[in-house]
């Protein structure tokens, strides 16, 4: 999978903690890298990917609690 | 006897008229006031359907009669024969009994056809049943996804029932976010294999026309305005059906216990008065959703509306607002005189979110259930945008940079 820019640690936060600390430092790598949140929520599975859908960024994949999304704009 | 905590309802001016919800109640899908139509009916059937139906003397046979009466009106409603209903003490009994007697009729001694194909959006008292006769029965569990309005896809549902199937479930309507499955469809299917086809109508009964090809049908009184208290379950003749339980020769052999004939009686008021106001109410509940649907991404950035557009419950929409806690929401609404539910992790006890905004992939957090009672109104709709307005913004104070 994809090499992360930024790691985001949000394991032991309750959504939508984690979807916000994705919100606050997307902006923090380049257009075309990635953020990868860590987040034991099991509502990360479903809210991460919504998220990228919605603010029009790229939901790269999953794999166990990491959570790995591209930058596009 | 003690009936301390039960008053008479002296405060006339904080509870709204018998029959009516307060002007912020907008949980209908959870539950509904009792219609106005069983109010009486109940009362009555209290004073004179006590005695046992089974019993063979007068008062006995009055039980009998307004147990039958109230059979035959229900199953009209729901396109069934009477002696094909049932009623039962809640709408998940019906459930129970439906799937676990229609699978005991056809698997023995751990023979037979196995697999339980259900969708990924049924209630959970499905899917708890599904998973019940995996742990006692040996079943397999063929889960079926929706697509990102929440519709099974008939053809997907129809390739996963096959000869190993034992039981197809599919709900006609969905509970979360209004999509109205393609049941007829997945029914034929059905058919075709002698695979028998349980339907969960708990939403659509007395709002909508029912599928017809269903093997069994479970509905539940209090969500048409019926009372609490009174399920229904529904065996086509020609079905297997054996049941779970000790034998009892009562409810038909199907539902152990002391029939419930006041209860059963004013449910089966409660639906025919909802199914002759069906197609006014509905057309009056499809405008205030739609109104609903355009106005909360007018008002809101970063909402997500769920649920099918078209295909859809008339009473009933969902939205999800991005950054947000929902139990803050479903509190601060209440603060605000709007009684609504969440489908969101922080709002259930399992801290798991909604089954079905995870099958659709939805948003779960900030997630708001809006579900119309048949009184509600324009204006208390304005009202409720307005409120929303307002407590998602305060909400998001903050966080308007994301």
């Amino acid at each position: 999978m994809t090499d992360p820019a930024l790691v985001l640690d949000c394991r032991g936060m309750r959504c939508p903690l984690p979807i916000i600390e994705l919100a606050r430092h997307i902006g923090d790598v380049e257009v075309g890298a990635a953020v990868t949140v860590l987040a034991d929520d099991p509502a990360a599975a479903s809210d991460v990917p919504a998220w990228c859908r919605m603010r029009s960024h790229e939901y790269v994949g999953a794999d166990g609690d990491a959570y790995t999304v591209r930058r596009l704009h | 006897m003690s009936t301390r905590g039960v008053s008479a309802p002296s405060d006339a001016l904080a509870s709204p008229p018998p029959g009516a919800a307060p002007p912020g109640y907008f949980d209908a899908a959870s539950t509904e006031p009792l219609h106005p139509a069983a109010r009486e009916v109940l009362l009555a059937a209290a004073d004179e359907g006590w005695a046992d139906p089974a019993r063979l003397y007068g008062s006995a046979r009055r039980a009998r009669m307004l147990l039958d009466n109230a059979r035959e009106i229900v199953a009209a409603v729901v396109g069934a024969r009477p002696d094909e209903v049932t009623f039962t003490a809640s709408g998940t009994q019906a459930i129970q009994l439906g799937m676990l007697g229609s699978v005991a009729a056809r698997r023995r001694q751990g023979a037979g056809p196995r697999a339980v194909a259900v969708s990924a959006v049924e209630h959970s008292a499905v899917l708890q049943t599904a998973a019940h006769l995996a742990r006692h029965e040996s079943t397999t569990t063929a889960e079926v996804g929706v697509d990102r309005d929440g519709l099974v896809d008939a053809a997907e549902f129809a390739a996963a029932v096959d000869d190993d199937t034992v039981l197809a479930c599919l709900q006609a309507a969905n509970h979360e976010v209004g999509t109205v499955q393609p049941v007829d469809e997945v029914a034929a299917r059905c058919a075709d294999l002698g695979v028998p086809l349980l339907v969960d109508a708990a939403q659509a009964a007395g709002r909508l026309p029912l599928p017809q090809g269903w093997s069994v049908l479970t509905a539940s009184a209090h969500k048409w305005g019926g009372p609490a208290g009174v399920g229904v379950l529904a065996i086509r003749r020609d079905v297997r059906w054996r049941s779970p339980l000790p034998d009892d020769e009562r409810g038909g052999g199907r539902v152990p216990g002391f029939e419930n004939v006041p209860g059963a009686l004013a449910a089966a008021a409660a639906l025919r008065a909802r199914w002759e106001e069906a197609d006014a109410v509905a057309d009056r509940q499809r405008e205030l959703v739609d109104h609903i649907r355009a106005r909360i991404p007018e008002l809101l950035d970063d909402v997500d509306v769920v649920g099918h557009p078209t295909l859809r419950l008339p009473h009933l929409v969902t939205f999800s607002c991005l950054y947000l806690d929902g139990e803050a929401l479903v509190s601060e609404l209440d603060r605000a005189g709007f009684a609504i539910s969440s489908g969101s992790s922080c709002t259930s006890s399992t801290l798991r979110p909604s089954h079905v905004l995870a099958a659709m992939g939805a948003l779960t957090h900030g997630n708001v259930r809006v579900s119309l009672t048949r009184d509600a109104t324009r204006a208390d709709v304005d009202r409720f945008l307005a409120a929303v307005v307002e407590v998602v913004t305060r909400l998001r104070a903050g966080l308007e940079a994301l």
